[in-house]
């Protein structure tokens, strides 16, 4: 099928099996490696993004639902060459070990901090149910509240 | 160089004069600029393609090379390891910024393919990566340093000792020249001895907690894994995997498959079954098409292999003995015994095993996530019947190791599809295809036994582990090693007594091949051994009526090994503030193991809500030696903490009609955000001026500190993992 949505603020329009999963289609079709194959399952994360803002694991969800939806992934987390606070705070605590889950992790976190600004622990282990390897899941806390009060403090749009 | 240091540096796998011949072959320029921006695919992507950029001086397919210095002055250093979380290239560029006289931005790490760079033979694990090149990188980049200096002091007509170097640049009065300038003007390098190593006062980055080197490409998604690589007309292979234990494959019916879209062609094998289509979805979906005949020998269940693993049964060697324990433990009578178990553990990496390949003509490329890629190198070669020449390993990044990748069948398999069709190949697994394909950490069973004499001390201890196969399992065994300690030298890591004032005492390992593979999972032996003698070792102190941690200190001896146990041991009881008692409802626990070399102490804070364990913190004591990069010891204790948590509360895998199961994330149950510990304190002392082990050691006592907390909450023993609370 034809198909047209915005990722990463640019038009796209595509031929593609309707039923192809949106990962699959950013990776492969479209290029963007910044969103990860963990499990095709949505039971890990390693594939989440945004589509209209919300956060997606994209390996289970059909590219015919993307019709019309604004998509962001990774590598459009950042704006005019400034690090998203999310990204920022994931530098500033050093979060990354092997590094592959965590594009998922901030893309979660992201999106939960445009809804809930300031979360408390319990709401970081309610909404952040990811899965990584390496366990850097201290260091990601830390750095969660850290973009809060990034954002919090910032002007950034 | 005098010949006896030339031995030395074989026994140790290294040839001083090899590294630094080699070195003068890779000093080359990169022309062209934007050297932050061009990542490791785009640089492969650009060779492929044949574009001018890059070029080397040096004649690219000679091996070896260490360190490029570009023209804008940075120096690209070719690791031999490859990074897979546990921050070798970090430390690794801390060890060669400081001797070359660069800053931390100048320097830029990149694995090393098999033909342009060193790639280690035995690969990357056992926690080995910045010890074992602490010495030679330092003495490569020295070197490296000097002989810059003696070319700039040829092309600037000045005495070799008026020089004075910074941030890459000489300088000799009012002359400057920097690396990138010296080198371009060279045409032959001499090569000079190795020069005096600075002092360790005089580094500037080694000690400091200088933030990873790879931190920005992690952080915006850098296409830098071996899943993210890809090549230009490639198309995407799926290769048929059993789901049962022990199956081979016989034959397949392809004829549905043939039909299904995007299908360009189906590739049988004598060994296995692949298709290769236009996209991943088409290839995958082609695959489920095949109508594939396996041969099982045996439908397994789990009762089946944990009756297999049982001391007493399989091949016993003893790893240890002091004393004569087994005489005084002979009889029963004031003898205690004990029985440990570990489950079957996936690796459950997040990033899949599998490989880009490009086999065309008599040569072979494929770009991999390997911990091995000589291993991986030869494999190829054997399997397409060419040279270990021919092949081209260039490994990237690591979606995590831990030890899954050092069996490489996936780089085979997308090179036979490669060929087949005279295009490249990236195939990969999925996730129940990585669930029952592991190479899984073997199950454990541990039998103890000791004797205390009137005065509560231990007279005799006995710890007895039989387990699947570790290293036997794996292809980084040399036979020789086998073959002389006829056990299973991974199996029974961990599983050696530290504790060296008993007067008698004996290790025996039991081993035993189970019908999966199974071989190394980070620490190998270390998270079942240390949980079953430091369960055991807190039972004695309740037995003997003593503190725990002071029981163990009284079983120590004041020998350099055993002072740097003691010092971490009580460096983690002040640390915590230990606490035998249950207070507010939360009971520490403490555990302590000895692994590399490296002594870790832990001390776990824990209590028990709707029946489900809580860690509140955890206090870490690590002894590694001198500390490259505080931070990233840091980062692999609490990562190592939290695995540890993962591995010993929730982790199992199943056997079931011939499968093992879970074969997804979720019904395999892992510790995630909400069961890590809101405090971790890691403590890091230094009694040495060499780095040791970290990336390991760490896992080791957790299991046991939550145990041993658990008991002190509840009065019950769990003697299990995964723990159960109830």
């Amino acid at each position: 099928m034809k198909i047209t949505f915005k990722i990463n603020g640019s038009e796209k329009t595509l031929e593609v099996d309707e039923n192809t999963p949106l990962l699959w289609v950013i990776r492969d079709t479209l290029d963007l490696k910044g969103t990860k194959f963990g499990c095709g399952k949505a039971a890990c994360g390693a594939c989440t993004l945004h589509v209209d803002g919300e956060a997606v694991r994209s390996c289970s969800f059909p590219i015919k639902f993307a019709e019309g939806k604004e998509i962001t992934t990774i590598e459009g987390l950042s704006h005019n060459g400034k690090l998203h606070p999310v990204q920022q705070a994931w530098m500033e605590e050093v979060v990354p070990q092997c590094g592959y889950c965590q594009p998922g992790f901030m893309m979660a976190t992201a999106a939960m901090l445009e809804k809930n600004p300031a979360p408390t622990d319990d709401d970081i282990d309610t909404a952040i149910l990811n899965v990584c390897r390496c366990a850097t899941y201290y260091r990601m806390r830390k750095a969660i509240h850290r973009a809060a009060s990034i954002m919090d403090e910032s002007t950034y749009q | 160089m005098n010949e006896e240091n030339l031995i030395v540096k074989k026994k140790k796998g290294f040839s001083r004069r090899k590294f630094l011949v080699r070195s003068s072959i890779g000093v080359g320029v990169i022309l062209g600029t934007g050297f932050l921006t061009r990542g490791l695919f785009k640089r492969f992507a650009a060779r492929l393609v044949n574009t001018s950029e890059p070029v080397y001086l040096g004649n690219i397919d000679d091996p070896g090379m260490w360190f490029e210095i570009t023209i804008d002055n940075h120096i690209i250093l070719h690791s031999p390891k490859v990074e897979m979380g546990q921050g070798t290239f970090t430390g690794l560029a801390q060890i060669a910024a400081d001797e070359l006289e660069v800053t931390m931005s100048q320097i830029q790490v990149v694995h090393a393919a098999t033909t342009s760079g060193n790639v280690d033979g035995f690969g990357t694990g056992g926690s080995t990566s910045i010890a074992g090149l602490w010495n030679p990188l330092r003495e490569l980049a020295a070197t490296m340093r000097e002989m810059l200096k003696n070319e700039a002091a040829k092309q600037l007509g000045i005495d070799v000792s008026e020089l004075v170097v910074t941030n890459g640049t000489i300088t000799a009065g009012n002359q400057s020249r920097t690396y990138g300038e010296i080198v371009k003007e060279v045409h032959e390098w001499t090569i000079p001895d190795v020069p005096p190593l600075k002092k360790l006062k005089d580094y500037k980055f080694i000690g400091k907690p200088v933030p990873r080197v790879d931190l920005l490409d992690k952080v915006i998604g850098s296409p830098i894994f071996g899943m993210d690589a890809s090549m230009p007309d490639m198309l995407y292979g799926a290769v048929s995997r059993p789901t049962k234990i022990g199956a081979t494959y016989v034959d397949s019916d392809t004829s549905k498959a043939e039909k299904m879209p995007g299908v360009v062609k189906i590739v049988k094998e004598p060994d296995f079954v692949g298709v290769i289509a236009t996209s991943r979805m088409e290839a995958e979906n082609a695959k489920n098409a095949l109508n594939v005949t396996w041969k099982t020998e045996k439908n397994w269940e789990y009762q089946e292999i944990e009756d297999m693993i049982r001391v007493g049964k399989g091949d016993p060697t003893v790893i240890q003995r002091e004393g004569n324990s087994s005489k005084l433990l002979k009889s029963e009578d004031g003898v205690i015994i004990s029985e440990y178990k570990s489950p079957i553990g996936a690796h459950a990496q997040i990033e899949p095993n599998g490989a880009v390949a490009d086999v065309e003509g008599d040569k072979a490329t494929i770009i991999i996530s390997t911990q091995v890629a000589d291993i991986t190198r030869k494999e190829v070669a054997k399997r397409l019947g060419m040279d270990k020449e021919q092949v081209v390993i260039q490994p990237t990044f690591l979606g995590g190791g831990f030890g899954r990748r050092l069996h490489t069948p996936n780089a085979i398999q997308a090179a036979v599809l490669s060929r087949s069709v005279g295009k490249p190949v990236k195939c990969f697994y999925n996730r129940q295809e990585e669930f029952q394909n592991d190479t899984f950490r073997p199950p454990t069973h541990h039998v103890l036994k000791a004797k205390l004499n009137d005065e509560g001390k231990i007279d005799a201890f006995e710890h007895n582990v039989s387990s699947g196969d570790v290293m036997y399992g794996s292809a980084l065994l040399p036979g020789i090693v086998g073959t002389i300690l006829g056990s299973d030298v991974g199996a029974w890591r961990g599983g050696m007594i530290q504790y060296s004032k008993i007067p008698n005492y004996e290790a025996i390992s039991w081993r035993v091949k189970l019908p999966f593979a199974t071989s190394w999972w980070r620490s190998l032996g270390l998270l079942a051994n240390t949980f079953a003698i430091e369960g055991f070792m807190d039972e004695l102190a309740v037995t003997a009526n003593k503190d725990p941690i002071q029981f163990r200190l009284d079983h120590i001896q004041n020998d350099e090994r055993g002072n740097r146990l003691i010092e971490v041991i009580k460096t983690a009881r002040d640390k915590a503030g230990w606490n035998d008692q249950v207070i507010n409802g939360k009971a520490m626990g403490f555990a302590a193991s000895t692994d590399a070399n490296t002594p870790v102490a832990q001390i776990a804070e824990v209590s028990i809500k709707n029946n489900a364990i809580k860690i509140h913190k955890v206090t870490c004591v690590i002894d590694p030696g001198l500390a490259v990069n505080p931070d990233q010891i840091r980062a692999q204790c609490e990562g190592c903490i939290i695995m540890g948590i993962s591995a010993s509360m929730f982790e199992k895998m199943n056997v079931r009609d011939g499968q093992l199961e879970p074969i997804i994330y979720g019904p395999y149950k892992m510790a995630l955000m909400k069961h890590a510990p809101k405090e971790i304190d890691v403590v890091i002392l230094e009694s040495s001026e060499t780095p040791g082990a970290v990336g390991e050691p760490p896992i080791g006592p957790i299991g046991a500190a939550i145990a041993n907390a658990l008991f002190r909450l509840t009065g019950k023993r769990l003697r299990e993992m995964p723990l159960k609370p109830g």
